[in-house]
């Protein structure tokens, strides 16, 4: 059988969470009513200059040294030219030579899986606006531009082209998403636009030195997505290898109805982008000092908390990975942890209970109604015996949706244990008193039955009876029929 | 003597001792642009009422006391590629024909805050692409010392109303010569700053890297005082420089003795004009009388600065010119089928025709395959441009040039043969190459009677030492008295 090798490079774009725009004052909120974040710099009016916004070179920085990179004492930003009704200057400032950083590395994986992508460069550039499509409508018939996206800050991330999987790419996006995230310098929403991905693929045959013809897709609203492009390409690619027919270096679009790529028209992709150094601004000059001050506010990254995490919660891999993927979840965990000391059981919680309803009600860590210290004192009452174990979900349950304290909840809903044995035990005669033929097949030998006369008693006390009392009674009342 | 034949400096003095308003000095203006703009064409758009309107209101706030502003009451013509707020900027194109600026220029504020009074918006060169004024969709404006040549360009209008007291300052912009160049061919002074120096925001880019605005007054002093105004880091242009700026006035000294001037040897040579070669040589021999050190220097790289600018300029323009498609303001070519068609004729009919060449000049050096040959060489060569000017200023305080190689030529002599029209500037691109200021004064008159003009080079940042040279040798002649007859 031959066997094919993949390369990919992926370059992916994210919008920084900066106040204003890369160039100018406006705005960078999302979702606003069209072009009301929008001026004469970053709409393109005759005259406009544009200033470099010092917080987006901050997160730049801070960005490349998460991933490992040199980051350029000097740096250049360049004019790439072309036209598009969504680019009001007909040019889009970026950096080509020069780039405020290049040369990292992103570490993906664990275990034997483990590896390093390379950072190729990062560049800092504008976005542009967004065209809204009304072609054949009878209102308009034509389209509309909104610039209110039109200058956001974009950090440019592209990947060496050391991918060697689909799969792989799925991981270094998830991994390079995490760290972006825990830098708190972008959302890297997909849905919002706030992140996307173009990835470039080849495939060629195994041992081959000679990389094979690329083709760049695009077009692509998920990391799923990307995987599935990425994976549909490589199978076009073989086949059209074994055909032995010609790839061509070109462009495709991903479409998501369909799971196909298809080539872009040629003369959307025909571009001389004629780059040459911005001469409206002036060199990026970026002082040691601050790249080392910038250095100290990068809090632990995903990686180095996940081993702490097992190491010190003595947690799995695969709860550590869960739980410090996001930075919000991860300090949520410890803040728990921090009230109740039994990792294990916070984990179990954090990870079924209060995951589970956040995904189910599409809410992210930051919005839990239940707060760390909430479910801490859930759990305390859970210890103490007030309450039972069956009984806490319950109260967690109402918890996440009143956001009362567990206290409270327990206190209204006399939802408090009984441990009184004496208590226990008549409920328990009644039980028996009514299943005579439990009792009997218990006296044959058939033990588990007592699961049965165990729920019979949590039913009539809607669950708040001490499990364990209940068992012992139970067991000491059968041995005496 | 009428008003309007008055120097910035002495009608301040008559306003301060309250012989005059402002509105008087405004209206007079007006009457004098009744009279002769209808020969001379010098702007593209008039602003009476508002002027009006401006000047009385500074009389008040005079009246009430306590403005002081710099040019308080004092007319100035803006040159058509400068944004007043609200007012229509055209550049003398017709894809800009009906742009109204939503926003201001940082000078204009500058100019307001100190209470100058906006006349109008002058003619010049589309895009400020030209040497002569002719290239303008509005039509050309005339030289007012003989209404068959050209005012010079790109800022021809901003030179002709002041040399024709249509104006009594007016500010221009210097890409390649564009002050300097006209004002010599309209006998007043202009001056072209440091790169750097004044603030770029709201000047409509035509080489981002080269341009700079500066002012045209009809002596020395008015000069001065304008760039007072003008001069200042601002916060909305990057390459603006963070520099304490001093009082221009203060360098208005009558003495040049001691100071070192040198004379490159690469400037007067072949091409250039007799009659310009004798007055320029003159007016050295003055400043050495007046106790100037005279040098001769080199300036080795000079026979490239022609070559480096059409690069340089024209691909930087390439980009800048791009936004003009018709997408959000400006002409948009109407009846066009699908995108494509739509910028093409927008720009095919919205730019003219030395524009485009120029567009296509730019977007050739720029593309791929061509960018070392052409644009990247051409930087080098800048650099070896600049390197020649450090190492004269090594020996020399200023340097003295003519400010072009000949008087203006005649109306429609050169708009065939881009080449010639080119070479107009060859004495003043090296200025723009390097960052360098360079100031322009007249310094005697042709046969026919057009007048001839010195050109002062120092380092970046001296302007002083320009205006220190200009101002003696103007004290020490009569040029600047002369009046064209209209």
């Amino acid at each position: 059988m031959v066997k094919y090798e993949t390369i990919i490079g992926l370059e992916v774009h994210i919008h920084l969470k900066t106040e204003s725009k890369l160039f100018c004052g406006c705005s960078t909120e999302f979702g606003a009513a069209p072009n009301t974040h929008a001026c004469p710099v970053c709409t393109g009016m005759p005259g406009i200059l544009p200033v470099v916004n010092k917080k987006a070179v901050e997160y730049t920085i801070k960005s490349a040294l998460a991933l490992n990179c040199e980051v350029a004492s000097r740096s250049i930003f360049a004019r790439k030219n072309y036209f598009y009704p969504d680019l009001p200057k007909n040019y889009q400032i970026s950096q080509y030579e020069e780039p405020l950083a290049q040369n990292g590395y992103l570490e993906i994986g664990t275990g034997s899986e483990r590896k390093r992508v390379g950072i190729t460069r990062i560049n800092l550039e504008e976005d542009a606006g967004k065209l809204l499509h009304y072609i054949g409508s009878r209102e308009i018939d034509g389209s509309l531009v909104d610039f209110n996206r039109c200058g956001v800050p974009l950090l440019e991330i592209v990947s060496s082209p050391d991918i060697t999987s689909p799969e792989e790419a799925y991981t270094y996006l998830t991994t390079l998403k995490n760290i972006i995230r825990y830098l708190e310098v972008s959302d890297c929403d997909m849905e919002k636009g706030s992140l996307r991905c173009d990835a470039n693929v080849s495939v060629r045959l195994a041992g081959k030195k000679k990389l094979g013809v690329k083709a760049e897709v695009k077009n692509m609203n998920s990391f799923r997505a990307i995987q599935k492009a990425l994976e549909y390409e490589v199978k076009r690619q073989i086949k059209a290898l074994e055909s032995e027919e010609r790839i061509i270096q070109e462009t495709r679009l991903w479409d998501e109805k369909k799971e196909r790529t298809y080539p872009m028209r040629s003369k959307e992709e025909a571009h001389d982008y004629r780059y040459f150094p911005e001469p409206d601004l002036v060199p990026l000059i970026v002082e040691k000092e601050w790249i080392e001050n910038i250095r100290k506010t990068i809090s632990e990254l995903p990686d180095r908390r996940r081993e702490r995490f097992i190491k010190e919660y003595k947690l799995s891999e695969y709860n550590a990975g869960v739980l410090t993927a996001e930075k919000a979840l991860a300090n949520y965990f410890e803040k728990v942890v921090k009230l109740y000391n039994n990792p294990k059981v916070v984990t179990n919680w954090v990870m079924v209970e209060l995951l589970g309803r956040l995904n189910a009600v599409n809410k992210e860590v930051e919005e839990s109604p239940v707060s760390p210290g909430q479910l801490a004192e859930l759990l305390k009452l859970m210890e103490k015996g007030t309450i039972s174990g069956k009984i806490a979900k319950t109260v967690f349950e109402e918890m996440f949706n009143s956001g009362k304290n567990p206290q409270v909840i327990v206190k209204e809903k006399k939802l408090v244990q009984i441990t009184d044995e004496k208590e226990i035990g008549k409920i328990v005669e009644e039980v028996l008193k009514e299943n005579p033929d439990a009792v009997e097949e218990y006296g044959k030998g058939k033990e588990k039955t007592i699961g049965h006369l165990v729920g019979q008693v949590m039913r009539k006390t809607q669950g708040k009876a001490n499990p364990q009392l209940v068992n012992k009674i139970l067991k000491e009342k059968l041995l005496k029929k | 003597m009428e008003i309007y034949e008055l120097t910035a400096h002495e009608l301040s003095e008559k306003m301060e001792k309250k012989e005059i308003s402002s509105e008087e000095i405004v209206r007079s203006i007006y009457n004098r642009i009744n009279q002769v703009e209808k020969k001379l064409h010098s702007f593209v758009t008039l602003t009476e009422k508002e002027a009006l309107l401006q000047a009385r209101n500074i009389d008040e706030k005079m009246r009430k006391g306590g403005f002081r502003g710099l040019l308080a009451g004092i007319p100035i013509a803006i040159k058509d590629n400068m944004c007043i707020r609200n007012a229509r900027t055209t550049c003398s194109s017709h894809i800009l024909e009906n742009f109204i600026s939503p926003y201001e220029a940082t000078v204009v504020k500058r100019l307001r805050d100190e209470g100058a009074v906006f006349i109008g918006k002058t003619n010049m060169d589309e895009f400020a692409m030209g040497s002569s004024t002719e290239n303008s969709y509005f039509g050309v404006t005339r030289n007012p010392w003989d209404m068959n040549y050209i005012p010079g360009g790109s800022s021809g209008g901003s030179a002709t109303a002041v040399a024709s007291d249509e104006t009594i300052l007016a500010i221009g912009s210097d890409t390649g010569g564009s002050i300097r160049q006209p004002a010599a061919c309209c006998g007043v002074v202009g001056l072209k700053p440091t790169y750097g120096r004044v603030s770029r925001y709201g000047l409509v880019a035509f080489a981002s890297s080269l341009d700079q605005i500066g002012p045209f007054g009809k002596d020395v002093e008015d000069a001065a005082l304008l760039l007072n105004v003008l001069s200042g880091y601002d916060e909305n242009d990057s390459t603006s420089v963070n520099l304490d700026v001093p009082d221009f006035t203060k360098s208005l000294i009558e003495n040049v003795k001691g100071i070192k001037i040198g004379v490159p040897k690469e400037y007067f040579v072949k091409g250039l004009d007799g009659e310009v070669e004798r007055a320029v040589k003159q007016a050295i021999e003055l400043l050495k009388n007046l106790g100037a050190k005279i040098f001769e220097i080199s300036l080795p790289h000079t026979e490239y600065g022609v070559a480096v600018y059409y690069l340089i300029a024209p691909s930087e323009a390439s980009a800048n010119l791009a936004r003009y498609d018709g997408v959000r303001y400006g002409y948009r070519s109407p009846e066009t089928e699908d995108l494509l068609e739509e910028y093409e004729k927008t720009r095919g009919e919205g730019f003219g025709a030395e524009v485009k060449r120029r567009i296509m000049l730019g977007t050739y050096a720029l593309s791929s395959g061509y960018y070392d040959a052409y644009y990247l060489k051409a930087q080098k060569v800048r650099t070896l441009i600049k390197k020649d000017f450090d190492e004269a200023f090594e020996k020399v305080d200023a340097i003295v040039t003519p400010t072009a190689p000949t008087p203006a030529f005649k109306i429609g002599e050169k708009v065939d043969d881009p080449l010639q029209m080119y070479l107009s500037d060859i004495f003043t691109i090296s200025a723009n190459l390097a960052g360098i200021p360079g100031i322009s004064q007249p310094c005697g008159f042709s046969k026919k009677g057009l007048p001839i003009g010195l050109q002062l080079l120092a380092k970046p940042f001296y302007e002083e030492v320009l205006l220190r040279i200009a101002y003696t040798y103007e004290k020490n002649t009569e040029w600047h008295k002369r009046k064209p007859k209209l």
